[in-house]
């Protein structure tokens, strides 16, 4: 099981729960798994082309998935996703 | 009365209404304060601002909140310097200094705080947050502390110790956190769905946070009689102060303040060790990839800039450039300021200087302009970093002739040095 932490403006989506557990191999498969059991995820963390929006961060456990093999990272059980806006900070 | 409208999505244009609110629910994209300009250009005048208080308070028009007593320790209207003995070094013409280490936390990070915390608290916010690299830290748990706010203050464990001294008199909560500043910034974030109740200036109330920053291009075309610079070189961390300097020039022009329209080109300052949007300007891309910091400058140490990409925008529609020093450019850059004019900076001014001067050499910056350096915080904050290169010239015994063979001896050394 995958921990997904919801951000307060996608909290709509899962009737206000901040924390969903999923199930998924990769980053990517936990995100459409989200938007499987929650319609409206993948409108608005992914952009046209699939990827994920300028602007949406996700960290598994601690790290930037930038960092690591983006939505093709894999993933194990017992690890956090957290989905974080990007505008803060400075 | 304020003139804000609402605020606005960069990204997709939805509007919102003006709340503690900084991202957009859709995209995600950063919100911006809106104003009618139009009611804004019908009060505001040269002479209502000349007659106003000598901070940033003389600019309410052009803030996203107006209060009789704002949250205020007198940040802003800090001296425009200018600075004939650098430019000489430098190759330049008409160079100034804006110094902002006058304010009074010293650094620019006083601006965007009032002006934040102000609105906070008239939101109904008792809490002042943020996460920082130093002088953001400095400057909530002061104004807090003069608003009566509680504050929470989160930092990087690693910081320079008079910012993390000057964090924590003021009384409210500080948390060294084990991690980068990038890390340190998630946490927030995160911790903004978990506590909304606290006004996190720089995450739930960002979009006032960062108006404040135009106070800076406010001030210096005021203080160049109503004029703006051609070239302006601002230290970029997250890229908020630099694409707000550029909106408040223009906002200038809309309002009516300014008799011709400002073309300024805008050129940002990172270090080497932290420079993902010099690099994304250098490579050409539209991307900006995340980065570990790794360099001296702390306070710019943001490895993923939230307003990266729109500095990256600001910079190439402005015609300006970006460019990243080494840490030892860094110390050469604020020894030079202080030698020349006599202003000590820390490791953000270092960054500016060695851009500045990087950038005059290459020609990109050039001697029939009009320039002006953004430097944004006091070196007493930093100076650890200058610990193995700056010092005493000599220790000496309390006899003249001590003192008399230390003089003959750095006579001697200096004589050497300059063959
Ligand atoms: C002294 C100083 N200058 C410049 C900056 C960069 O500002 P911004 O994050 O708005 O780019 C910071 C902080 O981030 C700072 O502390
Ligand atoms: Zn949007």
């Amino acid at each position: 099981m995958i921990k997904v932490r919801i951000p307060a403006q996608l909290r709509t989506l899962t009737g206000g729960v901040g924390e969903v557990p999923m199930e998924g191999a990769t980053v990517g498969e936990v995100l459409k798994g989200l938007d499987a059991a929650h319609a409206g995820f993948a409108e608005r963390i992914f952009d046209a082309d699939g990827g994920l929006r300028r602007f949406v961060n996700v960290f598994l456990d601690e790290e930037d998935v930038r960092f690591l093999d983006g939505l093709g990272t894999p993933v194990t059980d017992g690890q956090t996703l957290s989905i974080v806006p990007a505008v803060a900070g400075g | 009365m304020d003139f804000v409208s609402g605020l606005r999505c960069r990204e997709c244009g939805r509007t919102y209404p003006a709340e503690a609110l900084h991202v957009c629910d859709f995209c995600f994209g950063p919100l911006e304060v809106t104003y009618d300009y139009e009611r804004v250009a019908a009060t505001i005048s040269r002479e209502r601002i000349e007659s106003g208080p000598r901070s940033i308070w003389r600019y309410a028009d052009l803030l996203p909140v107006r209060d009789a007593a704002p949250v205020d320790l007198g940040a802003g209207f800090t001296p425009l310097v200018r600075a004939d003995r650098l430019a000489a070094e430098l190759g330049l013409g008409e160079l100034w200094i804006k110094d902002d280490t006058a304010n009074p936390t010293g650094s620019f990070k006083d601006r965007v705080v009032s002006v934040a915390l102000t609105k906070a608290r008239q939101l109904g916010f008792k809490v002042a947050a943020c996460a920082s690299t130093g002088n953001l830290a400095n400057s909530v748990a002061a104004h807090a502390a003069r608003a009566g706010m509680d504050s929470v203050v989160l930092i990087p464990h690693d910081l320079e110790k008079a910012k993390v001294t000057m964090t924590s008199v003021y009384g409210g909560r500080v948390f060294a956190v084990q991690g980068s500043y990038d890390d340190v910034n998630r946490l927030c974030a995160e911790l903004t769905s978990e506590q909304p109740e606290w006004a996190f200036v720089n995450v739930n109330v960002r979009t006032y946070y960062a108006e404040g920053s135009k106070t800076l291009a406010f001030e210096v075309a005021e203080q160049l009689g109503w004029q703006a610079p051609d070239h302006v070189v601002v230290p970029i961390g997250s890229g908020s102060q630099l694409t707000k300097v550029a909106k408040g020039f223009a906002e200038l022009y809309t309002v009516g303040l300014l008799d011709e329209e400002p073309s300024v080109r805008v050129s940002g300052a990172q270090a080497a060790g932290c420079s993902p949007v010099a690099t994304a300007f250098a490579e050409g891309t539209d991307v900006i990839r995340p980065v570990k910091p790794d360099t001296i400058a702390k306070s710019l140490a943001i490895g993923n800039p939230a307003d990266g990409w729109y500095a990256l925008d600001t910079i190439r529609r402005s015609g300006g450039a970006c460019a990243a020093v080494t840490d030892a450019e860094v110390l050469d850059g604020i020894r030079l300021l202080a030698r020349t004019e006599g202003i000590f900076a820390e490791t953000a001014g270092g960054v500016t200087i060695a851009t500045l001067a990087k950038l005059a050499a290459e020609g990109v910056i050039r001697s029939d302009e009009r320039v002006v350096a953004m430097i944004t915080g006091h070196g007493l904050k930093t100076v650890e970093a200058l610990a193995d290169v700056v010092g005493p010239t000599a220790t000496i015994a309390p006899t003249l002739d001590s003192f008399a063979e230390a003089m003959a001896a750095d006579a001697a050394s200096t004589l050497r040095s300059s063959l």
